[in-house]
């Protein structure tokens, strides 16, 4: 089925996109829908973008929910990790 | 028929009379033919759904896909565009009405053009197919299982779109209808209560369920794929078409 659900979120960083070039995003898009990619019916999508870029400057990353589940645990493990006056802010 | 076909990526006058890009197919031979307008899914104007425009042309038809993204995201890779424009809410169904009406046009002013045309879509474009078929001057539609036809859209929905209930009355021409049963996005409940709008209202249509089939069945490319429905649907849709799009179609 298509779930259509998209959350979104403003984000600061950058990123390595197409071309192997790095660039500055701005927004994510994350979404439990078909892949264009990933061989499963659904998967966890999250697009980091920049629109004030245009379409193409976009990294991708499709995962099965429950590697997306894993990587969450490990984004909040990796921030628990390190005295918190790094990650305040 | 040779079986010889061409393809190509052309401008045709879109919703407004805006240009946007086009993928179109037809048989090389030149007798007179009805033509297929292909709906692409929400991921886009992909290689899949331009297989399916050339499929049509191997059944004898002129067929197009409009690329429904191409004002947001002009000559940007399939994927990049639906991102893009999943992010920004969708198209709008104005604006897809348009680009189906600007796309059965320019298949009708084509030389070999019996006047016939047809619309086909699947998963969003199955939906967008229906609203076509109730907006557009069209002689057969096919939805093959399109969410939010019936149904009630939630209200925290992404998509800048309605069930098309109120619509349903204005439908021009004979659907064929398509559907999983093991779908969410329509469920049978929702596909039951489209069939009996289209009762009610005397309208002419064919709908076939398939069991052990969820949603995009007709998917060669995802695990979705169930090859019996997908099978006899393109059988149907063949018969179908074949019916309603040839010169003596009722």
């Amino acid at each position: 089925m298509c779930t259509y659900t998209t959350i979104q979120a403003p984000v600061s960083g950058s990123a390595k996109g197409p071309n192997g070039a790095w660039f500055r995003v701005t927004d994510a898009a994350v979404y439990f829908d078909h892949p264009v990619h990933a061989p499963a019916e659904h998967t966890l999508n999250i697009d980091l973008a920049a629109p004030a870029q245009g379409p193409c400057a976009r990294v991708a990353i499709e995962l099965t929910a429950e590697s997306a589940r894993e990587l969450v645990t490990a984004i909040n493990a990796a921030l628990a990790a390190v005295p918190p006056e790094l990650t305040a802010g | 028929m040779s079986g010889e076909l061409s393809a190509t990526t052309l401008e045709i006058a879109g919703d407004g009379g805006e240009p946007i890009e086009a993928y179109y197919a037809r048989p090389e031979d030149g007798r007179p033919r009805g033509g297929v307008v292909v709906i692409h899914h929400m991921p886009g104007y992909d290689r899949a759904t331009k297989e399916m425009v050339r499929r049509f042309a191997e059944l004898g038809y002129d067929a197009i896909c409009p690329n429904l993204y191409s004002r947001q995201a002009p000559g940007a890779d399939p994927s990049d565009a639906a991102a893009a424009v999943r992010a920004q809410g969708g198209i709008t169904d104005a604006q897809l009405v348009g680009d189906v009406a600007g796309a059965a046009a320019y298949l009708r002013s084509r030389s070999t053009s019996n006047g016939r045309v047809g619309v086909i879509g699947h998963c969003s474009g199955g939906r967008q197919a229906v609203l076509a078929a109730c907006e557009v001057e069209l002689d057969a539609a096919v939805d093959c299982y399109g969410a939010y036809v019936t149904g009630t859209v939630p209200p925290d929905w992404p998509l800048k779109i309605t069930n098309l209930v109120d619509q349903l009355p204005s439908l021009r021409c004979p659907l064929l209808g398509m559907f999983g049963n093991d779908d969410k996005f329509p469920t049978p409940e929702q596909v039951d209560e489209l069939e009996a709008i289209l009762q009610r209202e005397g309208k002419t249509y064919e709908f076939h369920r398939y069991d052990g089939a969820g949603h995009a069945f007709f998917a060669v490319d995802r695990p979705s794929y169930r090859v019996e429905a997908a099978n006899d649907g393109w059988e149907r849709i063949a018969a179908f078409f074949g019916t309603h799009l040839s010169a003596s179609g009722s």
